[in-house]
């Protein structure tokens, strides 16, 4: 039982630190580069724009559901998912 | 009223409820064809909406200490999303971000960014292990995972003072909107604000606060959408605006280009007698400024707002509301989508409203226009009364240039339908959407703070044996007592010495945000350490503010200073919480290991099975 319990939280901590990666990309990284990347454009709209007008909200969004399920597959994996309540 | 089968309806009662809201607009948009007044409009709108808060409310009042800190632990997860979106949209988004991108430009939109990413935080590192551990406050968790009623109190100082110079600013902006769309004094406006706000709240507590902010998020997202996307339309930009408004910010660059963006000295602006708070257009639109600093000052206010927002208690404890463990993960997903459609729609009302005031091809631009001829236009004349709207005719020459023309970024939510020429219908919905938009985020503030003094101070440290309906009264009067106070303080308008809404996510970073995560995420974390690292991240954050923010620094040391790398006082929490780190990492590892109860009460955390940490009753 315990074996499985830290093979769970492994897993649901490489899961944290993907996540955060991706986070990480979106909210910061392409921000260090705002001059170079609004020299291209994207529907139109420079990308630097683009990116912090919508772009970034808009991969947030995914990545959140995207991570929700993720996990809820690891949970169902390692038996702790849990009945449906709701 | 709400048993089981008020959960299982809950959709078709929300469906009407908007099906009624839609009739309603309809009827309005009736009675003006028939010659009702705007103002009367406007009081319709505001005191209808009101009306039905008030009568959710009512319905959802509850003697149960289950139901009053946590609606009963059955909120549907979409639901709580919505509830969320509203908690989190104050009156300042709804009625300023747009404008603080209309003048902020690249710059200001790291706010976007920053409001949006948080979530990614609360979700992969709190929320679901919080619901988990089954607290009903933020401050509970951090006293039951530390132990202790000292490292309780310390977090419940944090509590304090972030949420508490949050919701001044929205008790304010309920007043302001009361009062223009009542036509009532502001003073007078506070306090109507105030009792809308506690009629919401204090019957049934968090049970009332979430049924009446998913009401209230139905009325503000259609108020901000529709007019998005009628003046889009109307304007042939497009008919899905956030998709195709690609050459309007390429026309916007241009005409920035011909125009020329001048900033005028502060000298030149007081002489002219330009009203406090007023801006001229001076930052391009979609360009990026140049230099490392302008990256680092762009990447250090997205962090600010991203870890303060992982830490504000009031949107924490929205996920204490959920069935279960899975669905407070879900329901942060919701949270943020709904969040999305305001936030990602605000860059395209401030595109769609700068234009319509700049291209000279527009019946609606006024640059380049004889100023005589502005002045005759009946919005200018409405907005420069009440002193939101000005003209500064610099060189002379009768003719408006861009950095003439001055007005207060709320005017772009609350005026530009007015500028593109829609009904004034619009208009009170706007008013309607706004006033929703405050009174959500100060009924979820009040709440937090006064359900932390009730529970981790009242119950948790002084009065343990008190039995229910005694802490049920002492959550309520602290409720009163903490929206008063916050009242008193905005009908002063002595909000001003308060600064910005955005001190709140610097205070919440500073001083709870690491004791959370590691509580979570690190066993060896210690009640010294958490003791330690909260208190040196608060008060280093708040010394640090004391020091760069001009207004306090000359009171205290007589000279303004300049920000240290660029970190003013927007950003303070880049001291407070880093510092708040160090700390509290050197003290736990310093003091003595928690004990196997503590470690395995953090195991329990971490799995979604099981009993909630707490238990069912506390």
């Amino acid at each position: 039982m315990s074996n499985n319990r830290d093979t769970y939280w492994g897993k649901t901590k490489n899961h944290m630190i993907v996540t955060l990666v991706i986070w990480f990309f979106f909210s910061l990284v392409i921000f260090m580069f705002g001059s170079e990347l609004n020299t291209m454009s994207f529907l139109g709209y420079p990308l630097a724009y683009y990116m912090t007008a919508q772009g970034s909200l808009l991969a947030f969004v995914v990545l959140l559901f995207w991570t929700a399920n993720k996990q809820e597959k690891i949970d169902e994996e390692h038996g702790f998912s849990e009945r449906e309540e709701d | 009223m709400l048993k089981g089968g008020f959960i299982k309806n809950l959709p078709k009662i929300y469906g009407l409820y908007t099906g009624g809201f839609a009739i309603f607009i309809i009827l309005m948009a009736i009675a003006e064809q028939y010659g009702m007044s705007a103002k009367n409009i406007g009081i319709m709108f505001v005191a209808f909406t009101v009306l039905i808060y008030a009568l959710i409310g009512y319905l959802s009042r509850t003697v149960q200490v289950d139901a009053y800190y946590v609606a009963g632990r059955q909120v549907p997860t979409v639901f709580n999303g919505m509830a969320t979106a509203a908690d989190w949209m104050s009156g300042a988004s709804f009625v300023a971000l747009a404008g603080g991108v209309y003048f902020g430009g690249y710059t200001y939109m790291a706010f976007l960014v920053g409001w949006t990413g948080g979530y990614v935080l609360v979700a992969s590192l709190l929320a679901p292990y919080l619901r988990k551990f089954g607290c009903y406050t933020v401050p509970d968790f951090i006293g039951t995972r530390y132990g202790g009623n000292l490292v309780r109190a310390c977090s419940v100082f944090v509590l304090f003072i972030a949420s508490f110079t949050y919701v001044t600013a929205q008790i304010n902006a309920t007043g302001t909107i009361a009062s223009r769309a009542l036509g009532i004094d502001f003073e007078l406006a506070v306090w109507v604000g105030l009792i809308s706000i506690l009629v919401c709240s204090m019957l049934g507590g968090m049970r009332a606060v979430t049924w009446t902010q998913v009401a209230q998020y139905i009325v503000l997202i259609v108020a901000y959408l529709l007019p998005v996307f009628w003046i889009s339309n109307q304007g042939g930009y497009g008919f899905f605006p956030h998709l195709m408004l690609g050459d309007e910010v390429a026309k916007i660059g241009e005409l920035e280009q011909t125009y020329g963006l001048v900033k005028n000295s502060a000298a030149e602006i007081a002489a002219a007698g330009v009203p406090g708070g007023l801006k001229q257009l001076s930052v391009a639109h979609s360009a990026v400024p140049e230099g490392g600093m302008a990256v680092w000052k762009y990447l250090s206010l997205a962090i600010c707002m991203m870890v303060g927002t992982a830490s504000l208690p009031h949107i924490l404890m929205r996920y204490f509301t959920t069935p279960s463990v899975k669905a407070a993960r879900k329901s942060v997903a919701w949270s943020l989508f709904f969040i999305f459609l305001l936030y990602s729609s605000a860059p395209m009302l401030a595109t769609l409203s700068k234009l319509s005031l700049l291209d000279p091809n527009l019946a609606s631009g006024i640059i380049g226009k004889s100023i005589a001829d502005v002045q005759a236009l009946e919005w200018v004349q409405r907005w420069s009364e009440v002193k939101q709207v000005f003209i500064a005719d610099f060189n002379g020459d009768g003719v408006l240039q861009l950095n003439e023309f001055f007005m207060r970024g709320d005017i772009v939510v609350l005026a530009t339908p007015e500028i593109a020429g829609l009904p004034f219908v619009i208009s009170g919905l706007v008013f309607a959407g706004g006033m929703a938009a405050a009174m959500s985020t100060a009924d979820g503030l009040v709440l937090a703070i006064s359900n932390a003094l009730s529970h981790d101070i009242y119950y948790k440290i002084i009065d343990p044996k008190a039995d229910t309906s005694k802490r049920l009264i002492v959550a309520r009067v602290l409720l009163v007592i903490i929206g008063a106070a916050g009242a008193y303080i905005a009908s002063f308008r002595l909000t001003s010495i308060l600064g910005s809404v955005a001190w709140a996510f610097d205070f919440a970073m500073s001083g709870l945000f690491f004791p959370l995560v590691l509580g979570v995420w690190w066993k060896r974390a210690t009640r010294e350490g958490a003791i330690a690292g909260i208190m040196s991240g608060i008060l280093s954050g708040l010394v640090y503010l004391l020091y760069v923010y001009p207004k306090f620094s000359v009171a205290i040391w007589g000279v303004a200073h300049e920000p240290w790398l660029g970190i003013d006082h927007l950003r303070f929490g880049m001291i407070g919480a880093p510092v708040c780190l160090v700390v509290m990492v050197a003290v736990s590892l310093m003091t003595k290991a928690p004990d196997k109860a503590t470690q395995d009460m953090v195991d329990e955390t971490r799995i979604p099975t099981g009993k909630t940490v707490i238990g069912k009753q506390h």
